[in-house]
């Protein structure tokens, strides 16, 4: 057994015994990106330098007896859309390329605190648009279960890290269902939090009502120590919540005894893979098994997500990426003749297709005459199907569902056909619009060996009882010991 | 609901977007396809429907108006594709 199959919490506990130290487990985690990332490509750059100075300082304090926290000297990725001061930043985008941030953002100064050696930034969909990691601006990120395919969007670079085993866990952010659906796509552990719970300060903005930054780990343990680390007020965030935190590990073993179980009828519909279909059915019979009651519920505004959702997000992303403008950091065309046409040039060089695609929506639905017919009333109908949440979560604890409708498809299968790849969030993105947490968890494989993951959906700030759900199901199986078939 | 190039051209005018006469066709065609999609919502009825702008926020957030540290200009303006002095330089806009 190397030293990167170990869990997050393994390697705590190994680390807190002093049986093995950060800068080993570290090394560990480069040499495997050294043997690996060549063919899952989901690194765009490893910083080894203050990857090793953290991990030599945890080292430091294990041994003054006064670690900084629980995963003190964990080496973690971070997707490339947090801000890290002295690291380039580019949210998979060429707009970006050399941007070096002055400051990091909380979440990644709160990981620095604690402790955790930060290994490299990972790759993403450009400015997190994209269901496939495709549409970044560098190179497509392979999914280490099938190097074919892709390893899920928009945070596809965090899970492929995380599933090959080049690092212990990693941040990734959640818009759309960015978290969830790669984490389905590579038998990891998903979760993204209520929003508000977690910083967006210094996260690169693309749908400000929308976005939010989240745990990606092997394990359901892993992920809720990994949140307990990130999860609280900021107040350099206007939109983070003045909520306690809770503590996510205490009732993680309680089980789902008693608990009733919300199957929302509109969330199995034509279309699904029929092999994600059987494994998430077997999964809900298995928690009756366990204990826990099935409620037939109903959302019936679930059809109008998407639409909703597009609209709310591009509307948000062309007002978000108007600060591209060449002027401050990043890209600045040449030759452009005067202040618009350096504007416009800059931006036309520096998006990315999927990016043009989604401001160009977005400057439409927000634009005089259309705001009302687009904008206004995809906000209407977030309200409508906030309200069939709240109405399904007065019957039951949790909401259970497919994380996406179908395994992890081939590279370049959806590229031309925006609104195919638009689909595959479909079962994610009504949690983003109600503001809710989610977690996806592996549930099982289809016969050629590709992961499927089981969505959790709950009530606002219910993080903790989403972590004892999927760990009542983890517990009884052993898809997250399962290595992804990679030639090392 | 069918875009026509001129409204393309249009909206990326107000997007500060220079686009090719490739991408203005393929945006042509793609972004009717997507505002044919989202048109079903305009079967529903909400007329009497809060919009919700932001899912979990309550009100509007006050702190106290207190001095603090701000990024110092040199670390503002080393990302700076041109500057002059403390500025940012852009190009000449009044001849």
């Amino acid at each position: 057994m190397q030293l990167t199959d170990l869990t997050m919490l393994e390697l705590a506990a190994k680390l807190a015994e002093r049986a093995v130290s950060s800068e080993e487990a570290t090394r560990a985690c480069l040499e495997r990106i050294r043997q690996v990332d060549p063919q899952v490509r989901a690194f765009l750059r490893v910083d080894e330098e203050g990857a090793l100075a953290a991990a030599r300082a945890s080292d430091a304090r294990r041994k003054a007896g006064s670690p900084a926290s629980a995963l003190d000297g964990v080496p973690l990725g971070l997707k490339d859309i947090f801000l890290t001061e002295g690291v380039e930043t580019t949210a998979g985008s060429r707009i970006l390329e050399g941007f070096v941030p002055p400051f990091d953002a909380t979440v990644v100064r709160l990981l620095k605190n604690a402790g955790l050696p930060l290994v490299g930034k990972l790759n993403m969909d450009e400015f997190a648009m994209g269901s496939s990691n495709e549409s970044s601006a560098y190179f497509p990120t392979h999914n280490p279960w099938d190097l074919s395919r892709t390893p899920g969007g928009s945070s596809g670079g965090s899970s492929a890290a995380v599933a090959a085993r080049e690092v212990f866990g990693a941040l990734g952010t959640d818009t759309g269902g960015s978290i969830r659906q790669p984490a389905a796509f590579t038998n990891t552990v998903g979760l993204k939090p209520t929003y508000g719970r977690v910083s967006r300060f210094g996260v690169i903005a693309y749908a400000s009502s929308l976005d939010q930054p989240g745990p990606m780990t092997r394990t359901v343990g892993d992920a809720a120590a990994l949140l307990q680390l990130i999860a609280r007020h900021d107040p350099q965030d206007a939109t983070s919540a003045a909520v306690e935190a809770q503590d996510y590990s205490a009732d993680l073993e309680a089980g789902v005894r008693g608990l009733k179980l919300g199957v929302p009828r509109e969330y199995f519909t034509e279309g699904m893979d029929p092999e994600v279909e059987v494994s998430i059915r077997e999964t809900l019979r298995e928690y009756e098994r366990l204990g826990a009651t099935l409620v037939d519920v109903s959302l019936p505004h679930t059809k109008y997500a998407l639409a909703t959702y597009y609209l709310i997000a591009s509307s948000e992303a062309s007002s978000n990426l108007a600060r591209y403008d060449g002027i401050r950091y990043g890209l600045r065309a040449k030759d452009a003749r005067g202040l618009k046409e350096l504007y416009a040039q800059t931006r036309e060089k520096g998006f990315g297709p999927e990016v043009k695609r989604r401001i160009m929506l977005g400057t439409y639905a927000l634009s005089a005459g259309y705001y009302d017919a687009y904008y206004l009333r995809a906000q209407k109908v977030r309200t409508l199907i906030r309200e069939d949440f709240t109405k399904a979560f007065q019957q039951v604890d949790a909401v259970l569902s497919p994380t996406s409708p179908v395994p992890a498809f081939k590279l370049g299968e959806k590229l031309d056909d925006p609104l195919s790849m638009y689909l595959m969030d479909v079962f994610t993105l009504p949690c983003n619009l109600a503001g809710l947490p989610g977690l996806a968890v592996p549930c099982g494989f289809t016969k050629a060996g590709l992961p499927v993951g089981l969505q959790i959906l709950g009530r606002p700030f219910d993080e903790a009882r989403l972590l004892r759900i999927a760990r009542a199901l983890e517990r009884e199986h052993d898809f997250f010991l399962r290595p992804a078939p990679l030639q090392g | 609901m069918a875009l026509t190039l001129e409204q393309v051209r249009h909206v990326a005018t107000l997007a500060r977007l220079a686009l090719t006469p490739e991408e203005e066709q393929r945006f042509t065609t793609q972004l009717s396809a997507v505002l044919d999609a989202v048109t079903q919502l305009q079967s529903l009825d909400v007329e009497a429907v809060e919009p919700t702008s932001h899912a979990t926020l309550a009100a509007s957030l006050l702190r106290e108006d207190v001095l603090r540290p701000s990024l110092p200009p040199e670390k503002s303006l080393a990302n700076a594709p041109a500057k002059s002095g403390t500025s940012f330089a852009v190009p000449k806009i009044i001849e």
